[in-house]
């Protein structure tokens, strides 16, 4: 981690010096939001753009969690408007599993990854190592325009016919033959086109990272010297360069299957179903670690800050997550435990899959260690943060409980899964997304968010989402199966909480956004370091916001 | 003529084998989908005690299916996992209860005990002047080398549990599973090659008159199912499991059995299951729109009922003695099903898929 340079206020006050000569000047607005080439600017259209794919894809699980509230089957029958039509309960069924496909899609490829690596890395990669921008300012631009013809096609998917029904219904790992002779329509290619696009931006972005990150820190600023974040995402990014092309051979050899008579994935004529499971968590796997670690990269950050001490352990940290990328190459199959997989293989996935929780350790407790001896304070950050740790931890131990091949064949698709890799996500990534931005909100927007609303979001949301997952422990245990749209009645009760912990966590969802706009509205302005002493990575020596270009003249670092 | 068949059936039971040609109409049940003017015919077949058969037509029951016991093979709303009756499922089991299940306990609330005294002791109104330590190579190997021995710990016992997994007895039984949308077909090639094909029972008032519906002893809502997956207690029973079209699972939770049923793959696992009675399990893996609906019924029986069973199916019983290796028995010609005029496989050959999988019911 990088200490202020002694000259810092002199380099602000060069700074602001050049904002009067044209360091501020701004394009004009068609120019500078649809053909920016500028980091700050397009960090924040993904973050938007993120926004709003998490309210959409968080709509749809609230359809989930309102059908899943009680037996039987209500809403998909019941007057939906999107697509389907309820004149055939086969549709109604299939709808169900073009909600599942659609909000796991939309998770991972628009909200997720868009929010950690499109949104804060661009914002604070550059800032963080002192360049003036990235590598590629307008490859930057095409990596975010992308998203949106994707994002389009994905949601047109499901409106055209994808099998028994509109849309696509194959779920987010989109298996052969399902997808292939199981699917007929148009759905499915629009779904395929979509993840091709997606892609390719995050291909194309972790070009611009890694070139950036290798090439463009400020003199003095050694691989060793730079913040925790900007190693999270040099790690994702080059997880993201070497995993991504796999998911597009694979989609590439669905597509052929379903419209140029390949037979990939067809054992009748030569291939096999199971290739394209190979192929798929062999990206899957990655990418999972993709969506984590700049979270990771954000906690960090905002532990140190907000215990006003150093990262402990800086090495161990920065290791560990490359760590935790090489040997998550290693281990895809432990998503393919009931295969029908030889007994060598099983045992090999089982032990590789156990080896990541030491990396893992190794960070929770460097977490705990930084807060050891510091001196605390408890402003919205870091809750998340904190909660982060915690919920990370429970999310992780359940993955070791799956990680052992002989007992997953108990588990393995059912609500057990789900509340695992939720934990992880929606209780991990999520409030690493969070801790990021109640932490940079003012760096990034110039005005304050409200401390009070931010707190009561953070309480609100985390009574919700511990209550929406952790009864599916529960429920995966007494062997609820995955991706169903109805149980038998013993799996009301827990079923039902769950169901009312999203209506909590929506409140929390509310006041949110309350907070938001009202913060950009109104909010106070924001002073160049607004968290004190703690913040010590080079972000907070410009001002909130920072000048439309920044380091135009290089920092030295010391 | 009702009553003959009673004699017959009775005196198939345990003795002599049964000619194809005494077979009951209940092995035609599920093709007699297709001709809806047959009634029900399965409800005599359930045990309702001293129930008699409901449907003028319905053929003498074959052997009595037991009603699901609270608790046991279905699910029950608990918070852990359902009592197991095979061995592997007790010892995975035991394996998950106790040393996971405290590994995750002990450390969820370590991390939260560590948490919640760091932000006690170290909040800046205790603590205003923080340190500057960002190194402990003590701890740091501590914290490194404690998480491996957990996790060796952990391995030992969870890699010998797949070891035993892979290790079957030689196999008394052989059933082919097949997974359809959104129906499952189990064969029998060790009794002549017989076949069952299970579809979910649906609730009175969701398909037309005349139809047979779910009652309780049948199984809970999405788990009955119309012919249940027989198999001997106490014998290996080994599954080769595949696909007729997209990927499905095979899964019996009581059992600690889940497989995927993969198209152009024969996958093959094993029980032996130590209890009689009835076990449930549904589909695992998305399989198209009624992936919820196709579920497993599994009732295991003593061996005299299930060559009884199989008898009433039109099976034979296997050539060797049960408990030799799986071969195909001579009579029973693994490969071939026998097709005779009036059994399962002649009426399968006629209908291509039971009506009753494809019909679309509105609710």
């Amino acid at each position: 981690m990088s200490t202020i340079p002694a000259d810092a206020l002199a380099l602000k006050s060069h700074d602001s010096h050049d904002a009067h000569h044209g360091a501020d000047h701004k394009p004009g607005f068609f120019a500078r939001w649809f053909m920016s080439t500028n980091h700050k600017d397009i960090g924040t259209l993904y973050l938007i753009f993120a926004i709003v794919a998490g309210i959409i894809g968080g709509a749809i699980s609230g359809v989930m969690r309102a059908e899943l509230a009680e037996p039987g089957i209500q809403i998909l029958t019941g007057a939906w408007p999107l697509g389907a039509g309820t004149a055939n309960f086969d549709e109604a069924l299939h709808h169900w599993n073009v909600l599942i496909t659609a909000h796991g899609l939309i998770m991972v490829f628009f909200m997720v990854m868009p929010a950690m690596i499109g949104g804060f890395g661009n914002w604070f990669v550059p800032l963080m190592i002192g360049a003036p921008d990235m590598a590629f300012p307008r490859m930057n631009n095409i990596s975010f325009w992308l998203l949106v013809p994707a994002f389009m096609l994905l949601l047109g998917s499901a409106f055209v016919s994808g099998g028994t029904g509109l849309g696509a219904g194959v779920g987010w790992t989109v298996y052969a033959p399902l997808s292939t002779s199981g699917s007929q329509g148009p759905a499915v290619d629009m779904a395929i086109f979509s993840l091709h696009l997606a892609g390719a931006s995050s291909i194309l972005g972790a070009i611009n990272f890694i070139t950036t990150i290798f090439n463009m820190r400020a003199p003095g600023m050694t691989l060793h010297k730079m913040p925790l974040f900007v190693w999270s995402i040099l790690v994702t990014v080059f997880l993201l360069l070497l995993a991504m092309p796999v998911l597009a051979g694979a989609i590439t050899m669905l597509l052929t299957d379903r419209n140029f008579g390949t037979t990939f994935f067809d054992a009748s004529g030569g291939g096999d179903p199971v290739l394209y499971q190979h192929l798929f968590w062999f990206f899957g796997h990655p990418e999972v670690y993709i969506m984590i670690i700049p979270g990771f990269g954000i906690v960090s950050q905002v532990i140190a800050t907000f215990s006003r001490k150093p990262v402990f352990g800086y090495l161990g940290m920065a290791y560990a997550m490359v760590a935790i990328g090489v040997v998550g190459f290693v281990v895809w199959a432990h998503h393919m435990f009931t295969i029908g997989m030889d007994v060598n293989t099983k045992m090999y996935f089982t032990a590789a899959t156990m080896i990541i929780a030491v990396p893992t350790g190794v960070k929770i407790f460097s977490w705990i260690a930084t807060m050891w001896g510091g001196s605390i304070s408890f402003e919205t950050p870091m809750l998340w943060a904190i909660g982060f740790i915690f919920l990370f931890t429970v999310g992780g131990v359940t993955g070791v409980v799956l990680a052992n091949g002989g007992v997953d064949n108990y588990m393995h698709d059912t609500y057990y899964v789900v509340a695992h890799f939720h934990y992880v996500l929606s209780l991990g990534a999520v409030f690493g997304l969070f801790a990021g931005f109640y932490y940079w909100f003012g760096k990034m927007s110039g005005r304050m968010y409200n401390e009070l609303l931010g707190k009561v979001h953070f309480f609100i949301m985390f009574i919700g989402v511990n209550l929406i997952f952790f009864p599916q422990h529960f429920l995966g245990l007494d062997a609820m199966p995955r991706r169903v749209p109805d149980y038998t009645p013993a799996h009301a009760y827990w079923n039902n909480i769950s169901t009312i912990g999203y209506m909590v966590m929506a409140v929390g969802m509310v006041v949110f956004f309350v907070n938001l706009f009202w913060s950009l509205a109104k909010g106070p302005k924001a002073p160049d370091n607004y968290w004190g002493e703690g913040a010590t990575t080079l972000e907070w020596t410009l001002s909130s916001p920072p000048p439309f270009h920044q380091f135009e003249t290089l920092p030295k670092i010391d | 003529m009702k009553l003959m068949r009673w004699a017959i059936a009775l005196t198939a039971i345990g003795l002599t084998p049964v000619t194809v040609g005494a077979q009951t109409p209940t092995a035609a049940a599920p093709q007699a989908a297709a001709t809806p003017t047959a009634a029900a015919p399965a409800p005599a077949e359930i045990a309702a005690p001293g129930a008699a058969p409901v449907s003028a037509p319905a053929p003498a029951p074959a052997i009595q299916f037991a009603a699901p016991t609270p608790g046991i093979g279905i699910p029950d709303g608990r918070k852990g996992i359902q009592d197991q009756v095979t061995e592997i499922g007790r010892d995975a089991a035991a394996f998950h209860n106790g040393p996971l299940l405290w590994m995750c306990a002990l450390i969820s609330v370590f991390v939260l005990a560590l948490l919640g005294f760091t932000m006690v002791k170290y909040r800046r109104g205790a603590h205003p002047v923080p340190s500057r330590t960002t190194h402990n190579t003590f701890i740091e190997v501590i914290w490194t080398v404690v998480p491996v021995l957990i996790l060796v710990a952990i391995a030992i016992p969870s890699i010998r549990l797949i070891s035993k997994q892979y290790s079957p007895p030689p196999a008394d039984v052989t059933v082919k599973v097949i997974g359809n949308q959104w129906y499952w077909t189990y064969q029998y090639p060790d009794h002549g090659g017989f076949e069952i094909i299970s579809n979910m029972l649906r609730e009175p008032g969701e398909v037309p008159a005349g139809q047979r519906t779910r009652t309780d002893a049948d199984g809970p809502k999405l788990l009955a199912a119309d012919e249940r997956l027989v198999i001997p207690v106490g014998k290996v029973v080994k599954f080769i499991i595949t696909s007729a079209d997209v990927i499905h699972a095979f899964s019996v939770p009581a059992f600690w059995t889940k497989m995927d049923a993969s198209p152009g793959r024969l996958n093959e696992t094993w029980v032996k299951v130590d209890r009689p009675g009835v076990y449930f399990g549904q589909c695992s893996e998305l399989c198209g729109a009624r992936h919820g609906y196709m579920p497993i019924a599994v009732e295991v029986v003593p061996e005299a009922t299930f060559n009884a069973w199989v008898a009433s199916k039109g099976g034979t019983p296997k050539g060797a003695a049960p408990s030799t290796e799986a071969t195909p028995s001579t009579a029973g010609a693994g490969a071939a099903p026998v097709a005779t005029a009036g059994s399962p496989e002649a009426d399968r050959a006629a209908v291509a898929q039971p009506a009753l999988n494809q019909a679309v019911e509105t609710q």
